[in-house]
């Protein structure tokens, strides 16, 4: 009986080298804010670039997270995480739209010559609605397009279709001017939130923070629903489904809660991110989008709670590299990284971090 | 396995019971000891199945009594696991009556609600949750509110954690306790998935081809647990292997064509010549 033994030793090995990494890496999360604000001149300096690059790839990692909760877990493929994402960036954006031109319309509804705003604008400009939206909203779309598809046991490869499907259509949709998200051009141009200037240095790293808090507080939500008999249940739910039915549960409701907490996470991320890039606009929601969610999460380890926030820092990271340096090869490069994860790395990079540890 | 006439990724919709907490996938509360008052544990009568025309079953009779072995036996094809799935609510019958105990109608229960009120199954292929360990597989399994909300609190207690350590012992699988499911052997994931069943507490099991790909002795050995199980709950066996169904069957019944040819005991049914001429050969 050596296995149960190594498997033990490596139980509680791995956890503390692990959480001491998490550790570190949280350490110099919770410090760049506090450098960015250090005079230009001093050596610990960081820029706004980096920090608002950081924390776009911050807003990434809690969506590959969200993915990875129904994807990793229990086993469904979404190919229109996308969707949730630009949702909640777009409710954020409405009210930072609302801030922007004060009591007047909006700019781009000016230009449409609109008198009136749409009714799903009214209350938009208090920041509470706002972010009651950006729960409601990404969280209510998971939740009917789930009761419909999960009722009708839709899964594997028609699932993930519907939820491309999905996101597609709803970028078609937000790129038209009549759906009044201002059309192909999203929103941009804003100027505060909560009444601070979103490009001064305070709010650049209040809104860091915040994602830092965001993203350990889903990292915590996701241990303990791994943990939980819940998590359990979600595995059995992607390995055996019948067998899970004739032992007495009922799927739907599993799969219909991790999915809805998913889309909400999803749409939180997009909150964050937008005030920090500055721009949403309809191609957040363009099918490609998605799919890339989907390779980080494949690439970093699903299954895995790590694994995908490692997968997003990766990849989003040589991404930022690689279009500055070499821009034409950055879609090669993206899709030989893929193939060779796919084929060497089952278990994706954390995978292999596990097994050298283990070793 | 597949009985069903549309594909399996796109099943079609269940037909629920209408219940609002059923109807919208919170799964069910525990639900009262199950009615057997005249005795039967299972009415099946007059039960038709048919796909795309080929009768699966044809006009089915056969009762199960409380604490009652009984074997299934019948050539490829001769609708027994179209049978089962009838019972477990995966298929509905065109016509006739199926009754759990005396007052569940099963043609109008959803599958997750039949496995609630008490009827186990173990698949043809060993069926358990592979990344899951042997202990968590029980534990899934083991009989307890089984909703969204009280999996996301639940927590072992102690009555429980003993429940499991006896079926473990039972099984003989307590050495590999903390073994993940996929590693285990054929014969050993088909003894977790009876120690699955036998968690859930359920008043009837239906058990497919238990004793396929196991070896002697764990054969012999499975014959001296069902023969102990039969008593406090009630067994419905599927099985080709004549030997097992020796040694275990006070009861036999012989299927063809959808239809029961010939219901007693081994010995009476074996001297019965039509079943000499479908099934037992020449």
């Amino acid at each position: 009986m050596t296995q149960p033994l190594a498997l033990t030793a490596a139980q509680k090995a791995g956890p503390k080298t692990t959480l001491a990494l998490i550790g570190l890496v949280f350490a110099v999360l919770i410090a760049m804010p506090v450098l960015s604000l250090l005079p230009a001149d001093n050596p610990l300096h960081v820029s706004a670039y980096t920090l608002t690059l950081v924390g776009k790839i911050l807003c990434y990692a809690i969506m590959a997270l969200a993915l990875d909760l129904v994807w990793g877990y229990a086993g469904l493929l979404s190919l229109g995480h996308g969707l949730f994402f630009a949702l909640g960036g777009y409710a954020m954006g409405m009210y930072l739209m609302r801030q922007a031109s004060g009591d007047g319309l909006p700019a781009f509804m000016s230009f449409l010559a609109w008198n009136e705003m749409p009714w799903y604008w009214y209350g938009t400009s208090s920041f509470f609605w706002s972010m009651c939206l950006v729960v409601l909203v990404p969280g209510l779309l998971a939740f009917v397009f789930g009761f419909f598809a999960f009722r009708s046991r839709i899964k594997g490869v028609y699932f993930s279709i519907m939820t491309q499907a999905l996101t597609f259509a709803g970028m078609l949709l937000f790129f038209r001017n009549e759906t009044g998200f201002g059309g192909n051009n999203g929103f941009t141009g804003f100027t505060t939130i909560l009444g601070y200037g979103v490009a001064t240095p305070g709010t650049r790293a209040s809104l860091f923070l915040a994602t830092v808090v965001l993203l350990g507080a889903s990292l915590y939500l996701g241990w303990r629903l791994a943990q939980s008999k819940f998590g359990r249940i979600l595995t059995a739910v992607r390995d055996a489904e019948n067998r899970l039915m004739f032992c007495g549960y009922d799927p739907r409701g599993f799969k219909l809660f991790v999915w809805t907490l998913s889309a909400i996470l999803c749409g939180l991320a997009g909150a964050l991110y937008v005030p920090q890039v500055g721009i949403i606009n309809p191609s957040e929601m363009a099918p490609t989008q998605s799919i890339e969610a989907a390779v980080w999460v494949a690439l970093g380890g699903r299954g895995t709670l790590i694994g995908p926030l490692l997968g997003a820092g990766l990849v989003n990271g040589m991404k930022s590299w690689f279009t500055v340096a070499f821009p034409e090869y950055w879609l090669f490069f993206l899709g030989a990284l893929f193939i060779v994860v796919t084929l060497f790395l089952p278990k994706g990079v954390f995978g292999l971090l596990k097994r050298k540890e283990d070793a | 396995m597949t009985s069903t006439s549309t594909p399996q990724l796109m099943l079609e919709p269940v037909l629920d019971a209408g219940q609002t907490r059923d109807s919208i996938g919170l799964g069910h509360r525990a639900q009262k000891s199950l009615d057997v008052r005249h005795g039967t544990v299972l009415t099946l009568e007059d039960i038709n199945v048919s796909f795309d025309g080929f009768k699966a079953l044809r006009d089915l009779t056969l009762y199960i009594g409380v604490g009652e072995l009984r074997c299934i036996i019948g050539p490829n094809g001769a609708g027994k696991t179209t049978l089962m799935d009838v019972i477990t609510g995966k298929t509905r019958p065109d016509s006739g009556v199926a009754f759990f105990g005396e007052t569940l109608d099963l043609t109008k229960m959803s599958e997750v609600a039949i496995a609630q009120s008490g009827i186990g199954r173990k698949f043809q292929k060993p069926t358990v949750f592979e990344a899951l360990s042997v202990f968590e597989n029980l534990e899934l399994a083991q009989k307890t509110n089984k909703s969204v909300w009280a999996s996301l609190r639940a927590k072992l207690t102690g009555e429980q954690r003993d429940r499991i350590d006896e079926i473990l012992t039972t099984i003989r699988l307590d050495a590999s306790r903390e073994r993940a499911a996929g590693l285990l052997s054929h014969g050993q994931k088909q003894f977790l998935e009876i120690g699955m069943l036998l968690i859930q507490e359920p008043q009837l099991l239906l058990l497919d081809e238990p004793v396929a790909g196991m070896t002697d002795a764990e054969t012999e050995f499975t014959a001296e647990l069902f023969k102990s199980l039969a008593g406090k709950h009630s067994l419905m066996v599927v099985e080709h292997d004549m030997g097992f169904v020796g040694s275990i069957a006070d009861h036999v019944t012989v299927l063809h064509q959808g239809h029961v040819l010939a219901e007693g005991s081994l010995e009476h049914v074996q001297a019965n010549e039509r079943v000499i001429e479908v099934y037992l050969g020449r």
